[in-house]
């Protein structure tokens, strides 16, 4: 009858297993629609800050400012957006390999890495590359103001000539069932098109338009860094929700096979026992 | 000359990276420009500022709001106002015991003269940032 028993204590321990997988599927839901809605909530803020910049493009001759200043690349950053915790698919695996690929491709260049969220910094800190910088645990309370540290730094990187380059790797969130791994360049900025076709309104500026521009340019970088963080935790809690859902379906259809065979021990020693009486009748 | 009719109201638009702060129809306007605080009425002449951080109002139908507003730009389109702030809060929301607080430790940092540069700009940043609070808390209350 041992048996038996370890079988109800499998199941028992799969249904607890499934429970918690079930709690961690809600979770992420309610989390990822959060991350929805401030996605939603920056976009007023981009389109307005890129629809500015192309009007004040237009006004302005001299685009010499140092974030758009191109230089042979030598000295490469790569930003690596993963996420701060595990049992989210292969989402993280994802990135790292592409980040692994990407270092081979890029080997006539002297790399060095940002890691933002903990697994990315976990794996590269066993690595023999340049880790400049580390941001973990930033997406438990996402805010503008926690992916300025991060904007800041790639600035300051690029505008010391410390690096000719800047990249991100990061997750997009495109549905709830797909994220893509994006390779993208951040600085220097690509040429910003000037606003064509609309009339040119004659702005009262309270500083010269070149100020202005200027100005806007940082800002701009900090809005697409922004951007990519809010990508990478909606896509991270996408992928979770779709790996608990998986983990939870897969966990009843263990528990549903093993309730089977358990049954089926119980019924052939149940008959074993019938034929045990049985034939002792029959013997006596 | 034929009238020109001005418009009576503007539409105000306040958005932050977090969110949109406001979306209203406006009869007035007072934005902290760097150079120096706009008034604006409907009707106003095309205007594009950067933003210095203060204490903006605007009035709505009879209410007036105040908020404070960190670092951004404000474009000025006749009818439109938007206000692209990198952070904004309602006069309402404003802590003024840690605004304080904020105020006297970025100033106590000030006074030790560190060598890090990086350290005083960070301080000099926050003590803006903490007076700006209080300008508007103050407004609010009178």
């Amino acid at each position: 009858m041992a048996a038996l028993l370890d079988i109800r204590r499998r199941i028992r321990s799969v249904k607890s297993t499934q429970q918690i997988t079930r709690a961690m599927k809600m979770v992420a839901a309610a989390r990822l629609r959060r991350a929805q809605d401030r996605i939603f909530n920056a976009r007023p803020y981009a389109n307005q800050m890129m629809a500015l910049l192309s009007s004040v493009a237009a006004r302005t001759a001299d685009r010499c400012h140092p974030l758009l200043q191109e230089r042979p690349i030598k000295r490469q950053l790569l930003v690596l957006v993963t996420a701060d915790r595990g049992l989210c698919g292969a989402f993280n695996t994802n990135l790292i390999r592409t980040a692994q690929i990407y270092l081979e491709e890029h080997q006539d260049r002297d790399i060095s890495i940002i890691t933002v969220g903990r697994k990315g910094r976990d794996y590269y800190v066993r690595q023999p590359v340049k880790v400049v910088g580390e941001h973990v645990n930033i997406f438990g309370r996402l805010e503008f103001s926690q992916s300025q540290p991060i904007s800041q730094r790639i600035i300051e990187l690029y505008t010391e000539e410390k690096v000719d380059s800047v990249d991100f790797i990061y997750n997009e969130f495109k549905s709830i069932m797909t994220q893509r791994v994006m390779v993208e360049s951040y600085l220097p900025i690509k040429p910003i098109v000037p606003a064509a076709g609309e009339s040119l309104i004659d702005y009262i500026y309270e500083q010269p338009a070149q100020e202005i521009f200027n100005a806007l340019l940082p800002r701009y970088v900090e809005i697409e860094v922004y951007r990519a963080l809010l990508e990478s935790q909606a896509a991270e809690l996408a992928a979770r929700m779709t790996a608990m859902d998986a983990a939870t379906n897969n966990a009843a259809d263990m528990i549903d096979s093993l309730t089977l065979y358990m049954n089926r021990i119980r019924q052939a020693a149940i008959t074993r026992e019938i034929i045990e009486v049985v034939s002792g009748a029959a013997a006596t | 000359m034929a009238d020109i009719t001005l418009p009576t109201e503007i539409h105000l638009d306040i958005v932050t990276p977090d969110r949109l702060v406001a979306h209203d129809a406006v009869t007035a306007v007072t934005i902290p420009g760097k150079n120096g605080a706009l008034g604006i009425l409907p009707g106003h002449a095309p205007l594009l500022t950067e933003l210095a951080s203060g204490a903006m109002e605007y009035t709505s139908g009879t209410a007036k709001h105040t908020l404070c507003v960190n670092w951004g730009f404000a474009e000025v389109l006749g009818d439109r106002v938007i206000v692209l702030a990198q952070s904004a809060e309602r006069a309402e929301e404003i802590d003024v015991e840690r605004a304080e607080k904020a105020k006297l430790r970025a100033e106590d940092r000030l006074k030790r003269f560190d060598d890090l540069q990086v350290d005083r700009e960070r301080a000099r940043i926050a003590l803006i940032r903490a007076m700006a609070r209080l300008e508007t808390a103050h407004k609010l209350r009178g």
